[in-house]
């Protein structure tokens, strides 16, 4: 179901209910988590809760940046925190920002800004008094733009990982490893006669496809293994491994801040589209999460893995090909996880308890105790303490 | 041998310059100095004598060279009258021919006839004589590409492994780490390994080495520059794995082709460098000069040799010290007619008698059908595997290159590969079938297929 009709859905005036053995692929209220701005304030509200509980997740640094859960940018609801903003940018005139419409997707409507002029447009607004009801409609995030993305081959590229959530409640999700890089089909530079050149920054390939330079057998994209090969063997092994276990981190972190406010219907599951980006220092950052990652395929690769995604996705959300029962314990079998791995699943990880030792491995970030299970014979503890 | 790599020299040659009379477009262009040409002195770079007596590039055209020297992907000239010189399967054809005068091996066939494409009595290993060569690749040795994966412990063996890694590279021992990387490298060491085997080390006159190549490319045109672009183009830049890495093949390829330090590998080399006369001076020999300057005409998927590489290294003069290393060692053999048991001839009968002698059924059948299995594997060799493998898979392979100085596993790997489609292959009734079932390598895992062809296959 598209989100449309999801919306349709679960709306209260359709009165519509989905019986025991119907599932759907959406969440009712997903955008708390795929909305740029949605997203943003839940993180914020997570963090500022686990602050208040004095939860060592929390913890800061010196300068009061958050040790363990910083991974999003800087960011700004347009028009409301417009003095915010404006606040934040005054105290590093130099910097980028990116603006990006909250509902869009495939790049649409983002631009680069550093000077204040290019924003005016949102200042006026706020200051106006008569209701602007196009106002959700044009509203936007600014974030501080990471112009110090990691480069390979001089291009800056982006992430994109399958995440499935089958439940929130308790927290079961999973990673597809099969997940890929989209390479710009321009080298990067962070020059400001370039800002406007969205083929050197953005990496979403409905823009990318229409560079010059596209290239459709591989459609400029690299799989995650190929990137890890490069950077285990140009960066070492230690840097590489915590770069992905920072990732997988982030990852639950941003599924744990709305797993309390979504609606955990128990007739759905989702398969969201996360964009990471990774700058030159390997730390990952996330960029945004996707309800519905396109299914579409650039590629004769491309192909194969969107087919086996939703192969894979499906086997897990409804186990054996079987009729549907919502009332499920949603723990399939290991041998229908396909390309999938456990990410988290916090029955699991509550059932091990303090129990389980801490296998200390170099360069983890702390966190709370949970379990990831990679192929049998290789239990790997995240020792996300 | 040395008579039929003079006789293919030729005719590359002549291709060559044909190519250049068709296109009308000089070997070499110098930057246009308007005093006197031939006292303008460009310091100590490799290529100077040639190319001071030569027309050159534009000045213009050099500043913008220099400002698009890493990015020398986009916009590159007009190329679609420029084809490679030679393929793999040109060569092919020329080594096929290869005929000893003086052999006389008796008119009767016999159960020894050898019935492939290569009629050249070279003495090969068999498998007993590569068992004892390739040890360390045994059943009952730890290896690299098999006993790290996720379903073995670490604790068996990939640990202990990778601490000894890291032994041999803090003592600096060469040899050792030849030894080592026998039983394979792990990734993350893999670059100061190889590095230390070939004793590549950083020095700045490297680095400055490198530089004044590049000063030669931004000041010097040569055609086999356009060559190279093609053969990019055509090659890495559809790769899946190495189109990433575009720009930096341009930087290593064109600065390897003026370095004239590598034309010392014809010490050792059967082939000689093709060399050219100043314009009207042919046949004095203190007119002639070696073109391209190093000797070496880039032929279709040249560019592959470097590809791999850019997953090591991603300094750009190391980059090209390795590779420049790794071709005057080893994969000069790969492209030239000689009796060295690494050489492409011997790889060549090495393959074709694995294959009759081991796998008969298979060898005569696909002999029955048109599709002689070299016609098919002799890619794969040409390119050291490059482009057909899954990187990873074939980083583990250039190992075992390095770890025995030889390139025979490429003859055995390619054998091994037939011997695990055999089933499939039985069945094909054409060429063309033969090659499909064949055309997809990347998801081969390369050590357990040499293992059990070598150790674990009833003879």
């Amino acid at each position: 179901m598209s989100v449309q009709t999801i919306r349709n859905v679960f709306s209260v005036e359709t009165g519509y209910r989905l019986s025991d053995d119907q599932i759907v692929n959406h969440f009712p209220n997903h955008y708390e988590l795929t909305r740029k701005d949605l997203m943003v304030k839940n993180i914020k509200r997570y963090r500022k809760e686990l602050e208040k509980e004095g939860s060592p997740l929390a913890e800061k640094d010196e300068s009061g940046k958050y040790l363990y859960l910083d991974f999003v940018p800087v960011t700004y609801m347009l028009p409301a925190d417009y003095n915010l903003f404006v606040e934040e940018f005054r105290k590093s005139p130099s910097s980028t920002w990116i603006m990006k419409p909250c509902g869009k997707a495939q790049g649409k409507g983002i631009f680069l800004i550093n000077k204040l002029s290019q924003i005016k447009k949102w200042s006026r607004d706020s200051k106006t008094s008569s209701f602007m009801t196009q106002s959700t409609k044009e509203a936007y995030v600014i974030s501080l733009y990471i112009n110090n993305p990691l480069l390979i081959g001089g291009r800056k590229f982006d992430l994109r990982l399958y995440v499935l959530v089958s439940t929130y409640r308790p927290l079961r999700c999973y990673m597809y490893k099969l997940g890929f890089c989209r390479f710009c089909t321009v080298k990067y530079t962070p020059s400001t006669s370039e800002l406007d050149n969205m083929f050197v920054h953005l990496t979403n390939v409905a823009i990318q496809k229409h560079g010059e330079d596209y290239n459709h057998i591989h459609g400029g994209k690299w799989t995650v293994n190929n990137l890890r090969l490069y950077l285990e063997s140009t960066r070492g092994k230690e840097v590489t491994s915590k770069l992905f276990d920072e990732i997988h981190w982030i990852i639950v972190q941003s599924l744990k801040a709305v797993a309390p406010v979504m609606n955990n219907d128990k007739h759905c599951f989702e398969c969201y589209g996360y964009d990471i980006i990774i700058d030159d220092k390997l730390k990952p950052w996330l960029i945004e999460v996707n309800a519905s990652p396109s299914l579409t395929s650039s590629t004769a690769n491309d192909r194969i893995l969107k087919y086996n995604l939703i192969n894979d996705t499906l086997n897990i959300a409804v186990p054996n090909g079987e009729i549907p029962d919502c009332k499920w314990n949603k723990s399939p079998p290991k041998e229908v996880l396909g390309n999938y791995e456990i990410l988290y699943d916090e029955e699991l990880a509550q059932g091990d308890g303090a129990d389980r030792e801490l296998r200390s491995r170099p360069g983890q970030s702390l966190g709370p105790k949970g379990s990831r299970l990679r192929d049998a014979g290789r239990t790997v503890l995240t020792t996300w303490k | 041998m040395r008579k039929a790599q003079g006789s293919w020299e030729k005719r590359i040659l002549k291709s060559l310059n044909s190519m250049c009379t068709e296109l009308s477009i000089p070997l070499a262009r110098k930057e246009d100095d308007a005093t006197d040409s031939q006292s303008h002195s460009l310091g100590q770079p490799p290529c100077d004598a040639f190319l001071r007596l030569l027309d050159g590039r534009p000045v213009g055209e050099q500043k913008e060279l220099l400002n698009k020297w890493n990015e020398m992907g986009t916009d590159e000239p007009d190329l679609s009258l420029f084809r490679p010189v030679y393929a793999p399967k040109d060569f092919l054809e020329v080594l096929i021919n290869l005929r000893n005068p003086n052999y006389e091996n008796g008119d009767s066939l016999s159960f020894r006839t050898h019935l492939g494409l290569i009629q050249v009595p070279l003495k090969v290993k068999d498998i007993p004589e590569l068992k004892e060569f390739f040890v360390e690749l045994g059943l009952t040795t730890g290896q690299l590409g098999i006993d790290d994966s996720t379903q073995v412990p670490p604790e068996l063996f990939e640990n202990e492994h990778v601490r000894i890694g890291q032994k041999v590279l803090t003592e600096q021992d060469s040899a050792a780490a030849q030894q080592y990387v026998r039983q394979g490298s792990p990734t993350a060491l893999r670059a100061e390994l190889w590095a230390l085997i070939l004793n590549i080390s950083s020095h700045p006159e490297d680095i400055l080495y490198y530089e004044q190549l590049k000063t030669n490319v931004i000041q010097h045109d040569l055609l086999v520059d356009s060559l190279i672009y093609k053969d990019v183009k055509l090659t890495a830049s559809n790769d899946d794995y190495y189109f990433v890495f575009e720009d930096y093949l341009y930087q290593v390829l064109l600065c390897f082709s003026r370095d004239t330090s590598v034309l010392s590998h014809f010490a050792y080399n059967s082939a000689s460098p093709p060399k050219s006369y100043i314009r009207g001076k042919l046949g004095l020999e203190e007119y002639a000069v070696f073109y391209p300057p190093n000797g070496v005409i880039p032929f279709h998927g040249f560019s592959m040799y470097v590809a791999p590489l850019c997953f090591l290294y991603h300094e750009p003069s190391k980059l090209y010290q390795i590779f420049r290393e790794m071709y005057v060692r080893f994969f000069f053999r790969l492209h030239s007619i000689s009796s060295h048991p690494s050489g492409i001839v011997s790889l060549c009968l090495l393959f074709e008698t694995l294959l009759q002698t081991y796998l008969p059924q298979l060898f005569y059948h696909l002999r029955e059908i048109g599709a002689q299995p070299l016609r098919i594997s002799f890619k794969w060799m040409v390119r050291a595997f490059s482009g057909y493998l899954a990187t990873d898979q074939l980083l583990l392979l250039w190992d075992r290159i390095l770890g025995y100085n030889s390139l025979e596993i490429l003859a055995v790997l390619a054998a091994a590969v037939f011997a695990f489609r055999a089933v499939n292959l039985m069945e094909v009734t054409s060429l063309a079938a033969a090659e499909a079932v064949l055309a997809d390598l990347s998801t081969l895992k390369v050590m357990p297929l040499l293992q059990i062809f070598l150790f674990a296959t009833v003879t």
